[in-house]
This record gives structure tokens, sequence and C-alpha cells, in this order.
């Protein structure tokens, strides 16, 4: 029979074993989000494609038309902005919503015992939904415009595993610290906001300086953004290899780190929650 | 001989309590950063600012194989602790705990519910939660929506059943984990009489399959009931362990002695704290503390206080309020018993005396209220605890109807009816 030993710091290695058997517990409770979401609101499954929809129409109108920044090529500036903004809704609703997943449900972490990581993972995973949703309407605007992906498209998932990566590199951070400091719920909404204005969303990050563009990318995102238009845009935007590998390393480190900090924290989640 | 499944040694959980963060339930990374901030100009040695607390220390057993363990203590004793040590949710500080087999616990029945969704998504969400994987499921669906009664209501949200009925599925889904060690908290003090029958059953079950069940909780009775062996906890330590009808005679001689609460140093008071409560006494009929009440029997509540200064206290106004978890069952106030402003000296006691108390069988708190003209001084949550078991309140010799159990104010009344034969016995009014 097996047998398992409970003791101070000693649970590493069933960690992981756990992690795989409750693998389908991933899929349930970001299942379990998503179908609340949507039942809630009013208008649904809507609400997914408003809000990329709306901040383009602003972005493009605000730095394509009032500042007249130029697009990629051939690149409608809409299209410009929308391939970005895929990624970095994704990642945004990400980051929010696994920084609170934790302390939106106190109970599963103090009544039951399952690997913690699952609850700030499926909260990515049902951003990713969202992700799907948006990227419907990403292809409506190609064909409105009648602007087709080259093969560079079939590298997309590349991209997507990127984002992915960081994520739920920074959404474990910031879920860990969220339980440890409770007044750090306060700071995700001003990352966020502040994100999307030094992200490359609004405008095509060949506009920043040769000399800055390895420091820029330490920004996760914008190796992210980069490449979603490089695979979207049929190559009119170069990708910037030296910042794509940048962020490639960049995100490993997050990933690992968070996953690092959050086995810590985790931990001793039961008696502070 | 001994096939022990669970071996407890020398096992210990200990708590930082921080004085700093009194009255802030949560850490603040702000007030972190300004401590830190404070020691480093002040560069001296950092101010011990937490203190160890031990919920548990040294608890050692064994369960073997098949057991039925009973886990009985009051409130804080570290059942609780002990309980989420061994369902993995918190990590020991000292010893440990070795587990043969598969172990599931229970410490709330629907954990994970969701009211927006539908019974059959919260039984497939539950079911993966306690880590039962989705063809288990698929397989026992059938069977627990059977055992939970509500199939015509199982494509309805959660959030429209009667709150018996999401206990019912919620422990429907737990019922059916058949895992080798079951660990339960309590759960069966939720649903009717009826559901708690047919739970107290599954559980018999479950034990006479020859699996283990450790099982925590308050209902002395079901206790009884169920396991062959009990361990009293009290204190974080492990105070008897033996058959059940001994440990709970252990435990029952331990709550007599205890029914006063020293409220000297409770500092969650509210009022301007010129008087203060010092003391609360249960007292029983003899005038002797007492700690456990039949429901119909005398009390006198005893509310020690003291004044700053030493002149008398003209125009005071005490009251007690007898309430359980969230809810007032009933005030006893100075001001209801008499037209006279009340005059006290500046330090003593004064009783409130209950001739018949008027409570079914539960845990209630009892929190005092001191007025001087006009003014709270004194105002003190859950200062003592009164439990009660059932007893005889209407001279009937019946208790409280079993499938009514919950805190109840009981009330003296009678029928009539203009038919000769028509009976007289009280019946019970509850609130």
């Amino acid at each position: 029979m097996s047998e398992l030993v409970i003791e101070a710091g000693r649970v590493e290695g069933q960690y992981w074993k756990d992690l795989w058997k409750y693998r389908e517990l991933f899929y349930f409770l970001a299942w379990r989000d998503f179908l609340v979401r949507y039942k809630q609101t009013v208008i649904g499954i809507a609400w997914a494609l408003v809000r990329p929809l709306l901040t383009m129409v602003v972005f493009t109108v605000v730095f394509g038309k009032i500042a007249k920044l130029p697009s990629e090529g051939a690149a409608p500036y809409s299209i410009l902005v929308f391939a970005a903004m895929l990624p970095w809704q994704f990642f945004s609703t990400s980051l929010t919503e696994s920084s609170n997943s934790l302390i939106a449900n106190p109970n599963l972490i103090s009544k039951i015992y399952f690997p913690r990581l699952i609850v700030p993972a499926s909260s990515v995973i049902t951003s990713f939904a969202d992700f799907l949703i948006s990227f419907i309407l990403l292809i409506v605007m190609m064909a409105s415009y009648q602007f087709w992906p080259d093969w560079r498209i079939i590298t997309l998932p590349l991209f997507v595993a990127l984002a992915f990566g960081a994520a739920v590199g920074s959404g474990l951070w910031l879920c860990a610290l969220n339980v440890e400091y409770r007044d750090f719920r306060y700071i995700v909404p001003f990352i966020v906001q502040f994100g999307i204005y030094i992200s490359p969303v609004g405008f095509s990050s060949s506009r920043i300086p040769e000399k800055w563009r390895l420091l820029y990318s330490l920004n996760p995102m914008v190796g992210v953004i980069e490449g979603f238009r490089w695979a979207l845009l049929r190559g009119e935007s170069r990708l910037h290899w030296p910042s794509l590998v940048a962020s490639v390393i960049l995100t490993v480190l997050l990933c690992l780190s968070g996953t690092w900090y959050f086995r810590r924290v985790e931990r001793t989640f039961a008696d502070v929650i | 001989m001994s096939e022990w499944v669970i071996k407890i040694e020398e096992l210990g959980k200990r708590y930082r309590l921080r004085h700093e963060a009194e009255g802030h339930r949560y850490v603040a990374l702000r007030d972190v950063l300004t401590e830190r901030l404070k020691r480093l100009v002040r560069s001296g040695p950092a101010r011990p600012s937490a203190e160890d607390f031990w919920a548990l220390r040294d608890v050692s057993f064994e369960v073997q194989q098949g057991e039925v363990v009973g886990i009985i203590g009051r409130n804080g004793a570290g059942k609780s602790t002990l309980l989420k040590i061994l369902s993995r949710i918190t990590e020991p500080s000292a010893g440990r705990i070795r587990l043969r087999g598969r172990v599931s616990s229970l410490l709330e029945v629907g954990t994970g519910f969701h009211p927006e969704l539908t019974g059959r998504e919260n039984i497939f969400l539950n079911g993966t939660i306690l880590g039962m994987t989705k063809k288990e499921i698929d397989g026992k669906f059938d069977a627990i929506v059977a055992f939970s009664g509500v199939e015509k209501f199982i494509d309805t949200p959660v959030k429209r059943f009667s709150s018996g009925m999401q206990v019912r599925l919620a422990f429907s889904v737990a019922a059916h984990l058949e895992p080798e060690v079951l660990v339960i908290d309590e759960v069966l003090a939720v649903g009717d009489a009826a559901f708690q029958k047919k739970c107290l059953g599954k559980m018999q079950d479950v034990a006479a399959e020859g699996r283990t069940v450790l099982f925590v909780s308050h209902d002395l009775a079901a206790v009884e009931k169920l396991c062959t062996r009990a361990i009293l906890m009290d204190g974080g330590r492990c105070r008897a362990d033996g058959p059940t009808s001994q440990t709970i005679a252990c435990y029952q001689s331990t709550l007599i002695q205890s029914a006063s609460a020293d409220l000297t140093s409770r500092n969650d008071r509210r009022g301007e704290g010129f008087v203060r409560f010092t003391k609360i006494q249960m007292l029983g009929e003899s005038g002797r503390e007492q700690s456990l009440f039949l429901s119909g029997q005398p009390l006198r509540i005893r509310l020690h206080y003291r004044a700053g200064s030493n002149g008398l206290l003209a125009n005071s106004r005490i009251s007690v309020t007898v309430n359980g978890w969230g809810k007032v069952y009933f005030l006893a106030s100075t001001e209801l018993h008499s037209h006279e402003s009340l005059t006290l000296p500046p330090e003593g006691f004064i009783d409130c005396v209950i001739d018949e108390l008027p409570l079914s069988r539960g845990n209630y708190y009892l929190s005092p209220f001191f007025e001087l003209n006009g003014v709270i001084q004194d105002w003190v949550d859950s200062a003592g605890t009164l439990q009660v078991e059932d007893g005889n309140f209407y001279g009937t010799g019946k208790d409280y109807p079993i499938g009514w159990e919950g805190k109840t104010v009981l009330v003296k009344h009678r029928w009539e009816s203009a038919n000769e034969a028509a009976v007289s016995q009280p019946e019970l009014k509850s609130v």
C-alpha cells in the first residue's frame, strides 16, 4: 500500500504527482469561471468582443489618425493595433483574474487540499477562452480589409505559448503576493493600465530607437506582440531577433521564479487566507 | 498485529500571533514596508512583534484499519487544526503523520459549489475538487443524483435550491468518494433529520466495509452511535483516548470545571471604558459554577465589573444578549425589568436570573453591555459561552423533536379548544 508522509517541509515530490493527478481540475475550474462569467453578464459572450474592439478603435483614432503614426508597410493601422490588442488583452485579463483567483476562493484554500497552483493557472485558461473569441473578430476585420496573413501564421501558436508563459509567470507572482500582502491588489490594475502604454499596443515597436530596443524588450509582452504582428501581418513588421530572444529568456525566468515563489508561499496560504 | 493506516507522531502546529496586526486581519505591504523603515531608522533590535501559539502540541496516536474514531473537544481545542493537517491543507510545524491509502477529507460539504451553475455542473466541479476523475463521476453520476433526491432539479442553477437541497446534493457527491480513509468534520450538523439519518447510515456502511473513518463532531450522540473509540482534545493536546463512552464521560467532567471567563484581558471591546466587566460566570441552581445547562433549568448569569473611581454608579443600565452566530435570540436588560434607574457600587457583581432557561440544545454566546448616563461603557462580544442540552422544559419529558434541531428559543404556551377532549399539552414555537 502506498504510504504518504506529512511532515514539515516534505511535500515537494508529492506535489508534482498531485498536480498530475488533479489535472482535470485545471479544466473544470476554468470551465466554471467561464460559465459563470457569461451567465452573469447580460451581453454575455459579446463582452469578450466589445472590450478589445472599442480599445482598438480608440487606439487607431488616437495613434493612427491624430498622432499620424505610420503603420507597418501595407497593413491597415486598425489591424496593426488589433494584432497587438489580442495578446495584450489576454495577458492583462489573465493577470487580473489570476492575481485575484485565490482571494476570491478562500474556501477552496481553507477547506480542501489540491495543488493550489491550479487556481491561478486555470484563470489563465479562462482568459484564453476569451482570447479565442476575440480572435474571431480579427478574422472578420481581415476579411473586411481583404488583408490575409501568409505562411507565417503557422508560427502563431509559438507566440501564443510565449504569451501563456508570460501570463502564468507573472500571474503566479501576483497571486502569491496578493495573498501575502492584501494591498497588492491595488497595484495590479495599475500595472495593467500602465502596461498597455509601455507595451507596443497602439504603435509599432519599430518606433523605438534601435539602441533602446533590447532594454525595451525587458517587458515580456514586447516579444509577444512583435511576434503576433510578424505572424499575422505577412512579415510587414520585421522581427527583431535580439529582443525576441530576450523576451523568451525573460518569460522562462518569470515562470520558474513565479513557480518557486508561489510554492514557497503556498504552504502558508491556508493559515493566512 | 497492528495494521495502522494513520500514524501520528508528536504532531505540532505553531501559529504566530502578531501584536501589531491586532484588529487587522491581513498583512498589508504598506505596513511591512513602514515597519522595516522604522527599524532602519531606529537601528535598534527589532521589538518582539510576534508570539508563538501552539494550536497542536505533541499529539500522537495510531488508527487501525477499519476503526471509526471520534474526535471531540471544545472549540479551539485543536480538532480542526488536526484535521487540516491530516487533509494536507496546512503543514505541521513539528512531528509527522504517516498515512496508508487514499485519504478523503470532508471539512465542508459543497466546497467550490457555485450558485450560478446547475446541479449537474456542480456535481462535476465539486467531484473533481474532491479528487475524483471525470470518468469516476460519470460512472457514479446517477447514484449521486438518486442519493441526493433532487433529480427533478438537476438542471436548475443551485441558487434556486433550498439550503437543505444544496447540502443534500453536496453530501451525496462526497458520500460517493469511496476512499480508504475518510476524514469528516461536523458535516452532519446540517440537513434535515431524514437526511442526517441517511448520512449516518452511509457512514456506517463505509465503516462496515472495513474502511477507516475519523469523525470530528460536537454531536456527542452521533459520536457515541458511530464510533468505537474516541479521542478528547483539549488545549492542543490529546487529553483522553479510549472507548467512546469513557472519553465522553471524561469530556463532560472537564466541561463542568470551567464555566466562567476572565474578561480583563479582552481587547476587542467597545465603549468608554470607565466601567469594565471583569468576569462572567454561569451559575446553576446550587449557586455553583456550571457550564452545561439543560433547557428549563435555572440559570444565573453573574457579571462582575469594576469602575475607574470610587463613586456610586448612578443611572446605570446593564443588559446581556444571548446570541448564536450573527443572530440575537433574546435580550435581558435592567431597563426592561424596572422603572427606576439603577445605582450600583463602584465594584461588584450583578446577577441576571433566568428561572427556566428557554433555549434548546446548542451553544450560545453571552454579550454583556454596560451603559452609564446614556454612554456605553463596556460591551464585550461573546464574553461567555453557554452550552445547553435538551432538558424537560415543557414538563412533558419530551425532547425538542429531532429534525427541528438547531438553536431556538422555547416559549411556554398552551393550546385551547372549544372541544372538551382537546389536548392541553404545550407545543413548540421556533423563532
